[in-house]
């Protein structure tokens, strides 16, 4: 019998989870001498109230989902990818030579073509540890961190030294042709009276990103593939009498985490610098996460969450704007969801099993 | 390369080596005790902050590194709270606490100094000082020798030579010791720790702990010693360089030391060389930022020895299943 009916497991136990962290973030505030309330009502003004602030929470959201999506995938074949961030920065690398070295005729088509590279160049980065791990019994976690690592590195290397336009001061490639423009929120929902998301990051990828959560759900409750991908994450020892080859699932299920994480280039990269440059994830492989932990791994609640860290990070650079709280606020944020919402889920759980035991008990005497 | 350009690069690998050093024998206490960190990294950064703030505030670098030194351990607390009393999983405890010294040390080093994350910059007894090994001074002009014991061995700050110190240390302990074998067996097979009465809570815990007086050691030197000052990231992957040393050295403590100066060699080359000329190759920088990374990768892949972790390390613990 479970000891807890299954609404209490999806919604209860994560909402009680992300209260604590909420609370804790407040005195956090608290503690810098700023009235939490006040920061709140800031933080939404800046990236809810008004279009433009819409615009970056939902660029920041594209990018979550896509590393969230990443995380979750790999969860349900129990392997913690932490590599999310060196996939994009590589999937980076695959849409600028995407967009630099092919003459594309039309935005729509470029993006097709950066899609596929930047899927296909994540997927690559995320092959060798899925490899090592599933022949060489080598751990993913720490192979895919030695791989953030690498990857900064290498393409430290090739914009220092091989992108570079001559002439260049920054470490970046040059700026991608206008062909491969994207269309931006404000490209496409403005009328010539009514600018709206005026100068805001977000874009067309952002469709993409819902695609990709319905294309994961799919996945993973709708095909015979996703089925083996939860059925090893669940028992490897039993999927495998039950025929499923746990090489096979390892490395299919990093190669797409590690595409999924690939593709949050293109709203980055392609979507708003125009141009790769160093650190091009700036720490969304990471946030991913924290994403995937509270939206249990679900492509639903993953959108939520990646909705939530958009508005977090949007209303954490309005915070640094006008209360001079620097953004790293966020990173205690995320911090904390990780821990309520993932280390420390017992922590709220067997309270809430014993509770729940408990009214049980006397319902049935 | 001449002499003295290798006396000044080996004298920069033993300072570089140390916190690497320091970070790694952490590592080892808690994996070797089934409990996998990889915070280690967060717990060497809020050391380094509460260090550097402390030893600011009260002019005493001793009673910055107790500061920090405490500040590590209340994360290794709240990692053994996470991962030993509530059985969550050990990773994503780590990748939390990482997140959270990132971001608490910018915000009250913000907050305390307003200087954009980092501290003032310690003077006098606020800075680790130099220690002068006995008849350096006198040794210096004996050719060879010399240069090596009165530059590469001598002159460090007092913390190097507890690092250098903690590793024959660290080996007596864990494999010398009633202490040391409880602790191993506890990341083998701790049901069978368990089954003789000992308590796997205890002795993880008090592996844990260690990992955090040592992740702090490491911390404050790199705030008081290495470095005059707290600097936002200033730890810069250490933490994780020296989790790569780790599994280089197998889970050893003399393999730790061998591979943490090769490691710290090599972030002393990249530091005094941004490219560097082997015959017709050059070699650049960032080949040698990544090869600690390469080389655990390679390690791990068991193509040169197999690097098996203690057995029972990642797994919480249920009595009586």
């Amino acid at each position: 019998m479970d000891k807890m009916p299954a609404w209490a497991d999806a919604v209860l136990v994560p909402l009680i989870s992300i209260l604590i962290a909420a609370v804790l973030s407040a005195l956090v505030i608290a503690a810098l001498g700023m009235n939490p309330f006040e920061a709140f009502r800031l933080m939404v003004e800046g990236a809810l109230m008004k279009s433009s602030g819409w615009g970056y929470t939902l660029y920041y959201a594209t990018n979550f989902i896509f590393t969230g999506l990443a995380v979750s995938v790999a969860f349900h074949a129990k392997m913690f990818n932490i590599g999310g961030e060196g996939q994009a920065q590589i999937g980076g690398l695959g849409v600028a030579l995407c967009c630099l070295f092919i003459p594309w005729p039309h935005w729509s088509l470029a993006l097709i073509g950066a899609t596929i590279s930047a899927a296909a160049f994540g997927a690559l980065w995320a092959y060798v540890p899925a490899i090592l791990q599933a022949k060489r019994g080598s751990h993913i976690v720490i192979t895919t961190i030695m791989f953030n690592f690498i990857a900064a590195a290498l393409i430290n290397y090739i914009l220092v030294n091989i992108l570079r336009p001559s002439g260049g001061m920054e470490p970046a490639t040059a700026t991608f042709p206008e062909a491969v423009h994207l269309p931006t929120f404000q490209d496409m929902f403005s009328t010539a009276d009514n600018v709206l998301f005026r100068g805001s990051p977000a874009n067309i990828t952002f469709f993409i990103a819902i695609l990709a959560c319905i294309a994961v759900w799919l996945l993973i409750w709708r095909t015979r593939l996703g089925y083996e991908i939860r059925a090893f994450g669940h028992s490897e020892t039993g999927a495998k009498y039950a025929g499923i080859s746990p090489v096979r699932i390892t490395v299919i299920s990093m190669l797409i985490s590690g595409a999924l994480a690939g593709l949050m280039a293109i709203n980055a990269t392609m979507g708003e610098a125009e141009r790769l440059v160093l650190n091009a994830s700036e720490g969304a492989g990471f946030i991913g996460i924290a994403v995937a932990l509270m939206g249990r791994s679900h492509p639903l609640g993953v959108f939520l969450a990646a909705l939530l860290f958009g508005f977090l990070y949007q209303g954490g650079a309005e915070l640094a704007f006008w209360a001079n709280i620097p953004r790293e606020l966020i990173t205690v944020i995320q911090a904390l969801v990780i821990l309520f919402t993932g280390a420390l889920d017992n922590f709220v759980r067997w309270p809430l099993e014993r509770l729940f035991l408990a009214t049980r008990k006397k319902g049935t005497a | 390369m001449d002499f003295g350009t290798l006396i000044q690069l080996l004298e920069s690998t033993i300072r570089m080596s140390t916190p690497l050093l320091l970070a790694c024998l952490a590592g080892l206490f808690s994996e070797r005790a089934g409990i996998f960190d990889i915070g280690l990294e967060g717990k060497m950064l809020i050391a380094a902050f509460f260090s550097a703030a402390v030893a600011f505030s009260t002019g005493n670098v001793w009673l910055g590194l107790l500061a920090g030194i405490a500040a590590s351990v209340v994360l290794s607390a709240i990692h053994g709270l996470a991962s030993i009393t509530f059985r969550g999983n050990q990773l994503i405890s780590g990748v939390a606490l990482n997140f959270l010294a990132s971001g608490l040390t910018v915000l009250i080093a913000q907050s305390w100094y307003s200087q954009g994350g980092k501290t003032p910059t310690l003077t006098g007894d606020a800075r680790l000082g130099e220690v002068t090994l006995p008849f350096a001074d006198a040794l210096r002009d004996v050719p060879f020798i010399g240069p090596i014991y009165a530059d590469v061995i001598s002159g460090h700050a007092s913390l190097v030579y507890v690092a250098f110190l903690a590793v024959p240390l660290t080996w007596w302990v864990l494999f010398r010791t009633r202490f040391g074998l409880r602790l191993r067996a506890v990341g083998e097979s701790p049901e069978a720790v368990d089954t003789a009465g000992i308590s796997v809570v205890r002795l993880r815990f008090t592996a844990v702990i260690i990992c955090g007086v040592l992740c702090g050691i490491a911390g404050a030197y790199m705030a008081t010693g290495l470095q005059p000052f707290f600097g936002k990231e200033m730890t810069a992957g250490r933490g994780y360089i020296a989790l790569a040393a780790l599994i280089f050295a197998k889970w050893r403590p003399w393999y730790a030391l061998m591979a943490c100066l090769l490691f710290g060699f090599l972030q002393a080359l990249a530091i005094r060389f941004q490219n560097f000329d082997i015959g017709p190759f050059t070699v650049p920088v960032q080949v040698m930022d990544a090869l600690p990374y390469i080389l655990t990768v390679i390690i791990l892949a068991g193509f040169i020895g197999k690097a098996i972790p203690p057995r029972a390390g990642g797994e919480p613990y249920v009595k009586e299943r």
